[in-house]
């Protein structure tokens, strides 16, 4: 009766979806194992001898685990005629890296705050002038930024290179505050002023609490383009003050002889690991929705 | 009384757009001033000059009789409550309410007792140590006025405080601020788009429309004498009923003569001694347009109308019909005989009826 036919029709539907459900995780897991592929190959490349990878499968595991290779990697394999491996750049980079981020965050911070709250004749002009330097590639100011390096005295150093990252990273931490920023309604500065609070203050105490997962998301962002950059790195840099992007490349480019896969690929994964270490540890401190409640519920 | 706010000949202009034009307000101490008028017509505008949070263009501001025209909003002695609340989302109530305190450097002690007091006056102890977010929106009402109080100013803002309620809430917290008021003495400036908020609270109402202050006076005086054609809408609801019509002096009285639908034009004596040109709109009140079976003022005169619409409301029935090529309501009793297409006696009381010039708008009695 009705009840039969009512009862027979969503069954078959319902083995189709399941089907289809089943279908579309066997096409998610094929991708996942596309985009592990590399990652798969690096660190199995990185844990066996050279003689297993000249004798061996690429997609092979390693018959034997052996470190070696990262430890040679880490303090050993020569970058050109130094061999003390990519350990002293990792240093280099961390100490590059970790002031322009902070520095190009704090004053990001800064800028957006001005340009969403304080308002002043030309803002709007000033806004698109740094917005247009985040499309200014990089390769066109290399040799006036050489030049200002020069002038300024601090050409080939770690100072040097922090202020490039900073200058060049502000276009886009000044973006992502702004964009942050307008969405928090203007009255909360002006009953902040009328509380009797400046300018600094109601930065400070109002807006920099309310802004972590901006910072969180500008941390990301400025981390991995600095920590990645090998153009500034490579062009402002002198012995000693590489970064480890550089120091990758002439492992990798500069060695005569057997090339090492193993110990290439181990340098690169220690290159890779910060950036990789700061997508988990920050990413989860991306809550959105603080400032619900500051306005009509 | 001390004049506590004095604003002469402010000018406000972004650019070449003039926002406020010549405005010229004062108030005294305890007085309750309400700015009312459309959306766009600078009452916000003019409140946030009065904080100090717009730089003026021209004219004078004295406060407490201090010139606060070019003195920042810290150094005004004001305390203002926003439409939004701008609670400060990531404090406690508390520190809500005391950051002004901290920022002045005031110590912890007073800062406690203040809160106390505040926080007792307002019935918010229990959510001292909550966040805004966890607030309803009365509660943030509250919270927003506790920052103001506390502070004890010389003079309180409103920026359309009530508007993000729901109506239950709106009229509650209206007649919250008028015992707020009573109870504080102080003087406050209020800025609403809604004229019952306007005439409920107000000691004194600006109607501003365009920058440009319409009329001041008492709750009452706008009501009964709005200066111009705006004023009369504006105030009042249902609004009050302009009529165009003609006048014809006489030996004891002005005949007035309104156009029918059909038929005769209606013809209404006003008693008193006018002088008005011919053509003129003549401005009554709902509640001025009466059934006749029940007794009204000595000035009432019957005449008859054929109603168009009834809509009961529940304490009254308003009932529309047409006249002068207008829309006329009267505000006749709940129990009314009224019906659509049927002609009812309506008792017409001129005694606190106003006329304007159709071209200028101006009244004219």
């Amino acid at each position: 009766m009705a009840d039969l036919s009512s009862t027979s029709v969503p069954a078959e539907s319902q083995a189709g979806k399941i089907a289809l459900r089943w279908l579309l995780y066997l096409l998610l897991g094929v991708f996942v194992l596309f985009y592990l592929m590399p990652l798969f190959v690096m660190i199995t490349t990185s844990l066996k001898s050279l003689d297993e990878i000249r004798t061996g499968d690429l997609i092979s595991l390693p018959r034997e685990v052996t470190f070696d290779a990262w430890r040679t990697a880490w303090s050993g394999a020569c970058t050109g005629i130094q061999c003390e491996g990519v350990r002293p750049f990792f240093w280099n980079s961390v100490l590059i890296a970790i002031p322009a981020v902070a520095i190009s965050t704090l004053v990001g911070a800064l800028n957006g705050y001005v340009v969403a709250q304080w308002r002043f004749r030309g803002a709007n002009i000033f806004f698109s002038l740094m917005l247009f330097g985040c499309f200014i590639p990089f390769q066109v100011v290399l040799l006036p930024m050489a030049r200002v390096l020069g002038i300024m005295g601090i050409a080939g150093t770690i100072p040097g290179l922090i202020f490039v990252h900073v200058i060049y990273g502000l276009g886009f931490t000044t973006l992502f505050f702004r964009n942050y920023y307008v969405s928090i309604p203007s009255e909360l500065t002006k009953a902040a002023k009328v509380d009797g609070a400046g300018f600094f203050r109601i930065f400070w105490s109002i807006f920099l609490p309310l802004s972590l997962p901006i910072i969180v998301v500008t941390v990301i962002w400025q981390f991995t383009q600095i920590w990645n950059d090998f153009l500034f790195g490579v062009s402002f840099s002198q012995a000693g003050t590489q970064p480890v992007t550089v120091a990758l490349n002439n492992i990798v480019n500069s060695t005569t002889g057997v090339k090492e896969y193993n110990v290439d690929m181990a340098a690169a994964i220690i290159a890779a690991l910060p950036t990789l270490f700061v997508y988990v540890v920050a990413g989860k401190y991306f809550v959105r929705g603080l400032t619900a409640g500051s306005v009509k519920g | 009384m001390a004049q506590i706010l004095e604003i002469a000949n402010l000018y406000k202009s972004y650019g070449p757009v003039e926002i406020l034009k010549d405005i010229n307000v004062s108030i005294n101490e305890g007085d309750f001033l309400v700015l009312v008028g459309p959306s766009g017509c600078g009452k916000s505008t003019l409140l946030n000059c009065i904080a100090g949070l717009e730089p003026i263009t021209g004219g004078q501001m004295h406060i407490g009789g201090r010139d606060m025209t070019n003195v920042s909003p810290k150094d005004r002695d004001i305390a203002m409550v926003f439409q939004s609340y701008a609670l400060y989302p990531t404090m406690t109530v508390a520190k809500n309410i005391t950051f002004g305190m901290k920022v002045r450097g005031i110590d912890q002690a007073t800062q406690d007792e203040k809160l106390a007091y505040v926080a007792q006056q307002l019935q918010i102890e229990p959510l001292l140590n909550r966040k805004p977010g966890q607030l309803s929106g009365g509660q943030r009402q509250r919270v927003a006025m506790g920052r103001a109080l506390v502070r004890d100013p010389k003079l309180f803002l409103f920026d359309e405080p009530l508007s993000n309620l729901d109506a239950k809430l709106r009229v509650e917290m209206r007649t919250e601020i008028k015992a707020l008021h009573q109870r504080l003495g102080a003087s406050m400036v209020y800025v609403t788009h809604d004229q019952i908020e306007a005439m409920t609270l107000a000691t004194k109402i600006v109607v501003m429309k365009d920058g440009i202050i319409q009329q001041i006076g008492t709750p009452a005086e706008i009501y009964n004498r709005p200066a111009n054609l705006f004023v009369a809408d504006f105030m009042g609801s249902p609004a009050m009923n302009l009529i165009p019509a003609k006048t014809r002096a006489n030996g004891n009285g002005t005949h007035i003569e309104i156009a029918r639908k059909s038929g005769e034009p209606m013809v209404l004596t006003d008693t008193k001694n006018l002088s008005l040109p011919e053509d003129v709109i003549i401005g009554v009140r709902p509640e001025n347009i009466a059934d006749a079976a029940v007794p009204t003022g000595p000035d009432a005169q019957v005449a008859e109308c054929v109603i168009d619409i009834v809509e009961p409301a529940g304490a009254d029935t308003f009932a529309v019909m047409e006249l002068g090529g207008k829309h006329v309501t009267a505000r006749l009793h709940a129990e009314t005989t009224a019906a659509p297409g049927v002609a009812q006696r309506l008792a017409f009381d001129l005694g606190k009826a106003s006329y304007f010039a159709p071209d200028t708008g101006l009244r004219l009695n």
